[in-house]
């Protein structure tokens, strides 16, 4: 197995293309759900017509080669290496330099400030990325890069459950930040769902949720009930594009799982907008 | 039953008066744009000054940060930010005499209340379909606090921009009617 293509050069250039591409096209698997709900809605509708422009805003942006959404995001970049492949210790060393140069040349939003508590003064080119290294099983390596909206990540949260919650409770916790929240991280979401693990890693497991297509498989058949359950319940709600009623609320939820404590059932929630910006780059 | 209407800003009290929450409306004329760090900064100047900055009164706020012109237009996309953010200061801006903000999301009680004592409201926009808004704004005029990039004040003028009408001035919340019929 060639490891030519995994280094800080090729990483860097991955980065910058992603973001590029992603800030201005609609993700098609998400574009095809929209599609769907569109055709299943009640003509004339609320639900409809801000669907309809979801879609139109997404012809606009790539025709015009302007961002889907004012919040181009944070960058959220995780490399996953399989087991058989060695890592250069600067592997994410250029990729700061290649976000600030994919935000300038894109035209895209500056969006963070250099210290959350200390010092809220804008970096002036959106970095520093925050980025993962995860080793998985198999061969290969890929490369997912998330530009992450500031509504959407404020809508999410992590609870931590007492296991006698069981199911029931992970299905309230999840309704409950829908309920609160839906409103403020631009429906029709896709739901990332973590549960298990540890307080820090279950947040993980939501967000690595969210890179799955929209429509590919669950991990088990256990995991594809439950979310087809849940998404129901979810959109039972009636909370709507928008969330100015009607539906879809949610076009997926994807649930992770994972071992855990004896003591512990960690839920993690992490919303996903309607302007779903990642991509999944395969390196190696 | 909720109707569509176009409405040129500034608003006048009066012809809010007549909207109710559910309806759209069309809006063509100048907006504000202020998010987190421009709202503690008009608080500040109100505290110290008793006025608003900027001359704002009477006018509409957006709260948006938008993105560099693009594409031949002075903003290549701009769309709402989630409004409760805002809550803190929104009772104070509005009987200081900001008459309507544009945003997305709920707001707190004490917003609701503010609107129905002053006779303000809160438009909602859709998000995350910022490139179809930005051809509802023809100018972007830089206004002031320059030094907060994407979150500085600028005055946008609007070209039918659509928005819905999320708490009107007798008080009536869009987002938790919708809520409550779900129920």
């Amino acid at each position: 197995m060639g490891t030519d293509n995994l280094n800080a050069e090729v990483v860097a250039a991955a980065v910058y293309d992603a973001i590029r591409e992603s800030a201005t096209i609609l993700r098609p698997d998400f574009r095809r759900a929209i599609e769907e709900a569109r055709e299943a809605a009640d003509p004339k509708s609320r639900a409809e017509g801000v669907l309809g422009r979801i879609l139109k805003n997404a012809d606009i942006a790539a025709a015009d080669n302007v961002p889907l959404c004012q919040d181009t995001g944070s960058v959220w970049v995780c490399l996953e290496v399989g087991e058989a492949l060695a890592v250069p210790g600067n592997i994410f060393s250029q990729v700061n330099d290649a976000v600030a140069r994919a935000y300038a040349d894109g035209r895209l939003r500056m969006s963070l400030v250099r210290d959350a508590l200390f010092d809220r003064a804008n970096s002036g080119d959106n970095t520093p990325a925050f980025c993962e290294l995860k080793l998985v099983e198999g061969h290969g390596a890929t490369l997912h890069v998330l530009l992450k909206g500031g509504g959407s990540d404020n809508a999410s949260r992590v609870v931590m459950l007492p296991p006698g919650a069981g199911a029931a409770g992970v299905r309230k916790a999840v309704l409950d930040c829908v309920r609160e929240k839906a409103a403020n991280a631009c429906p029709p979401l896709v739901i990332g769902l973590g549960v298990g693990a540890t307080f820090d890693k279950v947040a993980g497991l939501a967000k690595h949720a969210l890179l799955r297509p929209v429509g590919a498989s669950a991990a088990s058949d256990e995991a594809a009930a439950f979310e087809e359950a849940l998404l129901a319940e979810v959109n039972a709600l009636g909370i709507g594009p928008a969330a100015l009623g009607g539906a879809p609320t949610a076009v997926a939820v994807h649930l992770e799982t994972a071992p855990c404590h004896i003591a512990a059932l960690p839920v993690a929630v992490n919303m996903g907008c309607c302007a779903m910006r990642s991509a999944s780059i395969k390196l190696v | 039953m909720a109707k569509t209407v176009s409405l040129t800003l500034p608003l006048t009290r009066e012809a809010i008066a007549a909207l109710e929450a559910g309806d759209e409306v069309l809006l063509s004329g100048p907006v504000y744009t202020m998010r987190d760090a421009g709202h503690e900064r008009a608080l500040q100047c109100l505290e110290d000054t008793g006025e608003l900055p900027f001359g704002l009164a009477g006018a509409t706020l957006f709260y948006a940060g938008p993105t560099p012109a693009a594409a031949g237009r002075p903003l290549g996309s701009v769309g709402p930010t989630t409004a409760s953010r805002m809550d803190f200061a929104t009772p104070q801006l509005f009987e200081a005499g900001i008459v309507a903000a544009i945003g997305k999301g709920k707001r707190s009680p004490a917003v609701v209340e503010t609107c129905r004592e002053t006779g303000s409201i809160y438009l909602c926009t859709i998000g995350g379909v910022a490139a179809l808004l930005a051809k509802a704004v023809t100018e972007s005029e830089l206004v002031g606090w320059e030094d907060l990039g994407t979150e500085a004040l600028r005055k946008l003028t609007l070209k039918d921009f659509p928005t819905y009408v999320a708490v009107d001035t007798k008080g009536q919340d869009l987002y938790r009617q919708i809520e409550q019929a779900a129920q």
